[in-house]
């Protein structure tokens, strides 16, 4: 298995230090103490999030959640890369991108407690809603970002996907178009180590990063979980895509904590001393030990308080989300219903009525 | 005999097939150490090994791709797809492929390959996970399509469908899957495989159904003995071919028939039964026959899916309407 100890783009080290970098510095030169103290809140707030997740579906609450601890600068450094005129296409786990998208709490909910099937305006965030199947999203990525072309716009579009997605064929297929047609898209790999119960040794023999420069995609292999190196990375593929280089492709090695979702049981499969070598080099605690260096010595409570806040306002909206109206089945099936679901609808309203429902 | 979950009788079925045939293998995602996310192939792979019980990548068309190859070369793939809707990348595979190589190559080519696929709603699942995808599969020619209701029926149509010559859609109802039964392990008492099943007799009308709702259909049957009708209920089991000769019989008998299913109603399975027992049985039908089945719309969020899924009461409006009594929404026609 991939150790961390061989990740080549690390920009910050588990002890908090900096790790000069001529190539990738520069990428990340505005990122002051103050900033990354704001990358910092970002990753509690959204790791507060995560849990609050997993606390509303013991509860009952929500019918499922996908943990994301572990995964925190991966999703913030990138995220926070990004224009609002740029686009992403994630699966489910990326509550943290979702967040930086600025998508509420109150509409980041709605899927998971199964009141609806997704809960936001794509076009509002520039960011559809979350693909379950695995992979289809890459090909929308690359799909949005040959129109973007097309339109001769320097938005970027950026599909999330995970090591054990790189098996699908959709993947593929999204890097042979995206060469194909020089589309100003970033695939970004988050490589948690596992796919389910499947670990990433059973389909990479070779890091997963090596597989884009086949396609003419170049490629980087970046510590996700240092969220300066995940940024900087992010900027330079941003950047390439920009001047129309065309696709790049981001490997953030990283480590999925938790279970694959609360209706997983990792202890059948996974080693715990594995997880313990993972958890020193956690993304926020080392953020945390930067900050002291440069003398942020609060940035806890601060942060923490926010995340709080946050937190709260994620339990009341998910316990605020009305249940859905009945009838409200057969809205949307197409853009005008069509005279069949009509009749499908006016029949189950009058089944309803019979039973005294409501509809 | 012992009590066994619908899924442990899966398991046990694999467990038999593995045993009975070394060229038997299962591949899928999450097969192994985890046993299946439903916990189907829970300990097979540490009996058989990890090379008759394969950790699959997780890439469906790979899966079935790969399954074609190895049935070239003698194997017998059992494939597990971990949710219905998660077969369609597989798709091309399956209608274009396995489908259709006995045919193409005039029988030379034999595709005994099982695709196991746990479908229907009704867990609280989120999207892609509750749907109900037969019909696809039924309405290509070369592909044979069974859903199986209890665990004794599910131990026999496992390995009936793994020694099959023909490739097999083997349909598991997931919500069924920690129903109780006892499972006799031999075969001998086994119906074949593209028989249907009378379940219970009765004389006043027909229900025809499979998988997930065979239950609720005899739920149904039982409610309607209390107001004295007699409700004969049949279990398809088999969806591609379909024993009509079974469902006439008990039409003729009843003059009356409902049938109900979980998918969507629009070319689905209950509109080939209606035509076709309405073709052999026009003289004997006292009622047009009626579907009770999901509405014509995507798999709705789960805090909708109660109203989406056929359920008691619903089939029991199509008995009334069938049998036109007032109480039921009579006029309904589609
Ligand atoms: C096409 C498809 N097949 C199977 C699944 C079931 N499934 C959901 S998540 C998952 C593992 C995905 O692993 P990976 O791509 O590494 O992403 P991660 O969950 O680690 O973020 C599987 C097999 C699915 N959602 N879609």
């Amino acid at each position: 298995m991939q150790s961390p100890a061989e990740t080549p783009l690390r920009l910050l080290g588990p002890d908090g230090r900096r790790i000069p970098n001529d190539d990738f510095d520069p990428w990340v030169s505005d990122i002051t103490a103050e900033r990354l103290a704001e990358l910092y809140e970002d990753m509690v707030v959204v790791r507060r999030i995560d849990s609050e997740g997993i606390a509303l579906q013991r509860q009952g609450q929500v019918g499922l959640w996908p943990p994301l601890r572990g995964q925190e600068a991966a999703q913030i450094g990138s995220a926070r890369a990004l224009r609002s005129d740029d686009f992403v296409f994630t699966s489910y786990r990326e509550n943290a991108v979702a967040y930086c998208r600025g998508v509420g709490v109150e509409e980041m909910m709605p899927m998971w407690r199964g009141t609806a099937a997704s809960g936001w305006d794509p076009y509002e965030f520039g960011m559809a809603p979350p693909a379950v199947i695995i992979g289809a999203q890459t090909l929308h990525a690359t799909g949005y970002a040959m129109g973007c072309a097309k339109d001769g716009a320097d938005s970027v579009a950026v599909a999330y996907f995970g090591d054990g997605a790189t098996s699908q064929g959709d993947v593929s297929e999204a890097m042979v178009f995206a060469a194909a047609f020089r589309a100003p898209v970033i695939f970004l790999c988050q490589n948690n180590h596992w796919a389910i119960s499947e670990p990433v040794s059973l389909v990479a023999r070779r890091p997963l990063a090596d597989r884009a420069p086949g396609f003419g995609i170049p490629s980087i292999r970046v510590d996700g979980n240092d969220v300066l190196a995940m940024m900087a990375a992010t900027r330079w593929a941003l950047d390439r895509a920009r001047r129309g280089d065309g696709p790049s492709y981001i490997e953030a090695v990283t480590y999925r904590m938790g279970p694959h979702t609360t209706s997983d049981d990792p202890s059948r499969y996974a080693d715990p001393a594995e997880h313990d070598e993972w958890l020193q080099l956690d993304p926020i605690a080392r953020v945390e030990r930067n900050l002291e260096l440069n003398g942020l010595h609060s940035v806890h409570e601060v942060a923490s308080r926010t995340a709080d806040a946050v937190a709260a306002d994620l339990r009341r909206a998910c316990l605020e989300l009305p249940d859905p109206r009945p009838l409200e089945l057969f809205d949307h099936v197409f853009t005008e219903p069509t005279s069949r679901v009509l009749r499908q609808r006016s029949q189950y309203a009058a089944y309803l009525d019979m039973l005294g429902e409501e509809r | 005999m012992a009590q066994k979950t619908l899924g442990a009788a899966i398991g046990l079925g694999l467990d038999g097939a593995l045993a009975a045939d070394d060229r038997v293998l299962l591949m899928g995602e999450d097969i192994g150490r985890l046993g299946g996310v439903f916990r189907v192939t829970d300990g097979l792979q540490k009996k058989w090994g990890a090379d008759r019980v394969i950790d699959t990548p997780l890439a469906e068309a790979g899966i079935l791709g790969t399954a074609v190859g190895l049935a070239y070369r003698g194997y017998r793939p059992v494939v597990e797809i971990q949710f219905d809707g998660f077969i369609y990348p597989a798709f091309d595979q399956i209608v274009a492929q396995v489908a259709k190589l006995h045919y193409r190559t005039r029988g030379a080519v034999r595709m005994p390959i099982t695709i196991r696929v746990p479908f229907g709603g009704g867990i609280g699942a989120v999207e892609h996970h509750s749907e109900s995808p037969e019909a696809y599969f039924a309405h290509t020619a070369g592909l044979r399509v069974v859903a199986c209701s209890h665990p004794q029926d599910a131990y026999w149509m496992i390995r009936q469908a793994i020694a099959c010559d023909d490739p097999v859609l083997f349909f598991e109802p997931k919500r069924r899957y920690w129903v109780t039964g006892e499972v006799d392990a031999s075969l001998d008492a086994a119906p074949p495989l593209e028989a249907a099943r009378v379940v219970v007799e009765g004389t006043d009308a027909t229900i025809v159904t499979y998988g997930p709702l065979v239950a609720t259909a005899l739920d149904a049957a039982l409610a309607a003995a209390d107001e004295g009708i007699s409700l004969e209920v049949i279990d398809l089991r088999s969806l591609s071919p379909v024993d009509f000769d079974t469902v006439e019989a008990s039409v003729r008998k009843t003059g009356r028939l409902v049938i109900t299913h979980e998918a969507q109603q629009f070319g689905g399975l209950g509109a080939e039964l209606a035509t076709s027992i309405t073709e052999r049985c026009f003289t004997h039908l006292l009622a047009a026959p009626a579907r009770v089945t999901g509405h014509d719309i995507p798999y709705p969020p789960s805090r909708l899916e109660e109203h989406f899924l056929p359920d008691l009461d619903r089939v029991l409006d199509a008995v009334d309407r069938v049998l036109g009594r007032a109480n039921s929404l009579t006029g309904w026609t589609l």
